[in-house]
């Protein structure tokens, strides 16, 4: 008779995640029963307040996890440590900034999402769904599901549970991807070549779980190190090419989450068709998230490995880095779209992180939640704000965002804070001093040169200098280039006095206008970009005014970015403190 | 190391924000009756803006004398007035200032300039009242980092402040400046800087990194890149050697120096006068600066090594720029290129290693601010009177005729430029010449004939610009009135003066001279401090 003995589960340490899943349970149920009126509403104040619930946990966790040093729950499927609760609390922040821009109409009163993703674009099922005033509200628990998959992938010890999250992750942000208002076509191109890709990563990532499993005989992540490192296991003589295999293959899976070259190709694409908030929260918030598990993961397995195959894996991950920042800066300086631009700016931070990598040590740990914070607020804001910039037809309809870089010149005359904002999000981008990311990049080279990596280190100060001019470029452009089509349409629009069209949406929230989508849409329906661009040129560029929650997001964004490159040493205690990504050895 | 009493030098950093913060303030609130008026707000608004500008430029100027009489000169060659405060000891850094004596004379420099700065620039940016709020102000941010850039004791705050520079740097250039192709070499002035400095902040990490860990936390000191902290190190010769090169590179750009110079005559032409002289005559003096209190205190030995190919390069400058420089057709490229020159002649007087070339190289650090500074804002003083704004020497002619004073003025000032006894370029230069000949006299007289080179693109500057026939498109230009008078003769005669009576100046430079001879580990030459004395009197 075997005896059941139930598990003592310490739901404390579970709470960050459980908090945003159950949110994003309720949120399902919400969509079901609460009456359409008031549906938006309650599930934004639903998720804000989950995600809200999911920091404050963190933060209540945080003296129990640093005085104790780590939690091992429900048999290591959940593993507390420091790093972990540091993940989540900067996947927590940029994940409440990212539901702010998700959730703003602007004054145009439309958000950037379609009014039902199920139409296919250009039939009249989408038009009728359209008129009706239909909204996606499932939105918000799609993004409470991601952020949950988010929270748990750094958090377990158990490879399977890590493939789970990853999933859990994954293929809410799929959908998340297709469902933009405009370009829709482009953007369930996204969505499809995001699900092929990370379909595809997955299944590399299982495969490596499953040759660990299959040296180890655990999917234990402890479990596997302690095989490693057992004098008696002699796994490391006999199957070492297993062994690294195993690693290397678990270690692709994440680098494609993170968007690391050889596995970036989806970034453009995905980052371009998707919808611009969207964007903005899948670009900070997984790359936080993946760069936490790799850490957890690759760094703890590294520990087992021996000299050689130690170097095997420095030496993929020295690769790895080097080509991360060569292809994210070259490929990124010849650009035409802001939000490829961006795409390609945040590969080449991927291949900053990879720098931080080499070393495996907590110093790099460290430098890497600094550097995730710091990129992921500069990212979201800039994303953030390329929402508020916006093409406008010859009846002052305002359509899709104005993506070309040619309709960013003369931002700043248009609309001065919005494109200072910009600049210092671009600068901080580009490591200018005095901004988060300096400090951050001084961090991950000073952990690179530590672990002696000092040609790393150097090519990464090359690259920042070729990623300078990309992001000066768009300055540039914003500041001191004249716009093109400013004397057609004057700048009050965005102080309120929007044309007709618009005025009618803002007076009904619930009946967004027609928003010439078909003129829109038709572009990209026949599949190049020239066509698209037809379409730029007879559109005038106009900066909508966000409704409040793009606005606060940005503000916050900027000053987060200020204040951690002003005065970081707050911040910088608390990552060094939180470096500690493997329970304490007794 | 904390000194009590005022903190000269925060005061100094602060202010300067504070007046640029009420520069710009006083276009809020007036921007909407004046939209609604008439220009005649507008043009009240910006009477003020400006005329706030100068009064923060003299109170900083009225601070800066404070200093100096707080500083006690005889000991220069010490970091006095010092403030110390922990910033971010997790990485080592700290916000620690002071002043020695040469930092003292670049820091004086700096606010000197400023307030000549904003009156020369006083109708500039085509009577568009915003924009000129907004280049005064940004002139104020910048000289508050310029002072920091100055006074900073720690390597890493200096690398940030270098860094961060930049960006109000480019703005001036780019946003503000007058020539056509103002963006161009804003972004070629940017790119070129940005290169320098972040291969620089690769060796600023390694440096970092060589500070020894303390044994008993296993981390390194909080105060870690304090430039005293750094000085002495025990370094790898090779690791060395390339963290000098990596700081080298970045100094070189500033200055600028053969053959990464190219991006300056752009800026010069590009940029409004006033711009150019906060960049060549205070900005560009951080490279020199930095190769004189960075490169040879902490990279002693590699400083030495690097010597001989320094020199050389120093030697090309002086020679390459003089020589394009009589090519030029724009009079603003052409005081770029002179300069180019004369950087050359500082950085063979730092790389000398005798305390009469360093004394000679802080002293002309000072004069050529002085007398290019002097250069620009008259030769933009005399573009302001054509018509068409030209920046072509040929458009001008015999504008001694007709504006006799402006004429004067551009002689004594380009007099000092080509070093002429009695000005006080002359005697730093001679300074230069005697202390790199005791240890280098061939390169010296290599470098001789630039004196006359440089003669040659003064005067004939002159003879093209100011005698002969009246130009045709000058013949009605009016002489400086009281404003351009008071910014012309300040500078000339901070020129006499210096030039007459070298010695109280010298006082500041002299010992910090000695002090980095000593950090090279180097002596000087016997005969050499006899001259030393000697071009004193």
């Amino acid at each position: 008779m075997i005896e059941f003995e139930a598990p003592v589960i310490d739901w404390a340490v579970l709470t960050p995640v459980l908090v945003v899943l159950a949110a994003g349970v309720v949120g399902v149920l919400i969509e079901a029963f609460v009456p359409d009126r008031g549906r938006r509403t309650t599930q934004i104040v639903l998720t804000l307040a989950a995600l809200t619930g999911s920091l404050v946990s963190v933060v209540l966790l945080w003296d129990r996890v640093t005085t104790e040093g780590y939690a091992f729950v429900v048999d290591g499927t959940f593993l507390l440590t420091p790093f972990t609760l540091g993940i989540q609390a900067v996947v927590a922040v940029l994940a409440v900034l990212g539901v702010l821009v998700i959730a703003d109409r602007t004054r145009t009163g439309q958000d950037a999402f379609a009014p039902t993703a199920a139409a296919v674009p250009g039939t009249t099922y989408e038009d009728a769904a359209r008129e009706a005033g239909l909204q996606q509200t499932e939105i918000y628990p799609l993004v409470l599901f991601a952020t949950g998959g988010m929270l748990l992938f750094p958090a377990t010890d158990n490879l399977i549970v890590l493939f789970i999250a990853l999933e859990v992750l994954s293929l809410p942000l799929y959908v998340l991807c297709a469902t933009a208002r405009r370009r829709r076509l482009l953007s369930q191109e996204a969505a499809f070549k995001y699900f092929l890709l990370g379909s595809f990563a997955s299944a590399i990532m299982l495969f490596g779980i499953a040759l660990v499993y299959g040296f180890a005989g655990t999917v234990s992540l402890e479990g596997a190190l302690f095989v490693l490192v057992h004098p008696e296991s002699q796994v490391l003589e006999m199957m070492p090419s297993l062994v690294i295999a195993g690693v290397l293959l678990i270690t692709v899976g994440l680098l494609f989450k993170i968007g690391a070259a050889p596995f970036h190709t989806w970034t453009p694409d995905v980052y371009q068709g998707a919808p611009t908030p969207i964007t903005g929260f899948m670009a900070a918030c997984v790359k936080a998230a993946a760069v936490g598990a790799l850490v957890r993961v690759v760094f703890t397995l590294a520990a087992g490995l021996d000299e050689p195959l130690r170097r095997d894996l420095e030496v993929g991950l020295w690769a790895v880095a080097i080509l991360t920042m060569l292809i994210g800066t070259v490929a990124g300086a010849v650009q035409t779209d802001v939000k490829r631009m961006l795409a390609y700016s945040s590969i080449a931070h991927a291949g900053f992180l990879a720098v931080a990598f080499v070393g495996f040590s907590e110093t790099g740990a460290g430098a890497v939640l600094f550097y995730v914070l710091a990129y992921g607020l500069a990212t979201l804001g800039a994303f953030a704000v390329a929402t508020l910039v916006r093409e406008q037809d010859a009846d002052g309809v305002v359509l899709g965002e104005a993506t070309h870089l040619s309709q960013w010149a003369g931002l700043a005359r248009r609309s001065p804070w919005l494109a200072a904002a910009f600049s210092l999000f671009l600068l901080s981008m580009a490591g200018i001093p005095l901004t988060a990311g300096f400090i951050a990049k001084f961090g991950v080279f000073s952990a690179a040169v530590a672990a002696g990596a000092w040609p790393l280190a150097v090519l990464g100060v090359l690259a920042s200098a070729v990623a300078v001019f990309f992001y000066v470029r768009l300055i540039v452009l914003m500041v001191l280039t004249p716009p093109t089509e400013e004397s057609e349409h004057p700048e009050h629009v965005e102080d309120g006095a929007e044309p007709a069209a618009a005025g009618t949406s803002r007076a009904d929230d619930a009946a967004p206008a027609d928003d010439a989508a078909p003129a829109d849409d038709a572009a990209p329906a026949t599949g190049t970009l020239t066509a698209a661009r037809a379409t730029l040129a007879r559109a005038s560029v106009v900066v909508v005014a966000s409704r409040g929650p793009a606005t606060v997001a940005i503000v916050l964004c900027a000053v987060g970015v200020v204040l951690l490159g002003v005065v970081p040493q707050v911040a910088l205690d608390w990552a060094a403190q939180a470096a500690t990504f493997r329970p304490l050895q007794p | 190391m904390m000194m009590s009493g005022f903190p000269w030098v925060t005061a100094l950093v602060v202010w300067p924000l504070v007046a640029a913060a009420a520069t710009v303030l006083t276009g809020v609130g007036r921007g909407r009756p004046a939209s609604g008026a008439a220009s005649g707000g507008g043009a009240f608004s910006a009477g003020t803006a400006r005329t706030v500008a100068l009064v923060g430029a003299l109170v900083e100027v009225a601070l800066l004398v404070g200093a100096f009489l707080a500083f006690d000169t005889s000991a220069a060659g010490t970091h006095q007035l010092t403030e110390t405060y922990a910033w971010i000891p997790a990485l080592g850094a700290s916000y620690a200032v002071g002043v020695d004596g040469v930092s003292l004379l670049l820091v004086a420099l700096s606010v000197g300039l400023v307030p000549l700065v904003i009156l020369a620039a006083w109708h500039e940016q085509g009577g568009d009242h915003v924009r000129l709020r907004r280049y005064l102000a940004t002139v104020l941010v910048l000289l508050s980092f310029m002072v920091v850039v100055f006074t900073a004791r720690d390597v890493f705050l200096f690398y940030v402040v270098f860094e961060a520079m930049l960006i109000p740097a480019y703005f001036l250039v780019g946003g503000f400046g007058q020539g056509a192709q103002r963006r161009y070499a804003a972004v070629k002035f940017l790119l070129f800087s940005l290169a320098g400095g972040l291969v620089m902040l690769a060796a600023v990490v390694a440096l970092y990194l060589q500070v020894p860990v303390d044994p008993a936390t296993g981390l390194r000191p909080e105060d870690a890149f304090l430039t005293d902290n750094l000085t002495g190190l025990a370094l790898d010769p090779t690791a060395e050697r390339l963290m000098f090169c990596a700081f080298f590179l970045a100094f070189a750009i500033k200055a600028p120096m053969f053959p990464v110079h190219t991006w300056l005559p752009d800026v010069t032409q590009n940029a409004t006068p006033g711009t150019s002289t906060l960049l060549i005559c205070v900005l560009d003096k951080v490279g020199t600066f930095g190769m004189l209190t960075l490169c040879l205190p902490i990279f002693p030995a590699a400083s030495r090594w690097a010597a001989p190919a320094i020199i050389v390069l120093a030697v090309i400058s002086i020679l390459y720029g003089a020589i394009l420089a009589i090519g030029q057709t724009d009079v603003l490229r052409l005081i770029g290129y002179t300069s180019v020159s004369h950087f050359g002649f500082i950085i063979l007087g730092i790389f000398t290693f005798t305390s009469l070339g360093i004394a000679g190289s802080s002293f002309m650090m000072l004069n050529h601010g002085i007398s290019t500074g002097a250069l620009f804002l008259l030769a933009g003083f005399a573009i302001a009177r054509h018509p068409r704004r030209s920046q072509q020497i040929a458009d001008y002619g015999g504008m001694r005729k007709v504006a006799p004073v402006l004429g004067g003025t551009f002689l004594v000032a380009g007099l000092s430029a080509l070093a002429l006894p009695g000005l006080a370029t002359f005697v730093s230069e001679i300074m230069v010449f005697l202390g790199a000949f005791a240890r280098w006299p061939v390169p010296v007289l290599v470098a001789v004939p630039a004196v006359v080179l440089a003669a040659v693109y003064v005067l004939l500057t002159y003879q093209r610009m100011f005698t002969g026939e009246v130009g045709a498109d000058v013949v009605g230009a009016k002489d400086l009135d009281v404003r351009e008078k008071t910014v012309a003769g300040v500078l000339v005669a901070a020129l006499v003066v210096l030039g007459l009576m070298p010695g109280p100046a010298l006082d500041y430079v002299r010992e910090p001279a000695g002090v980095s001879v000593e950090h090279v580990g180097e002596t000087d030459p016997e005969p050499v401090l006899g001259a030393l004395e000697g071009s004193d009197q």
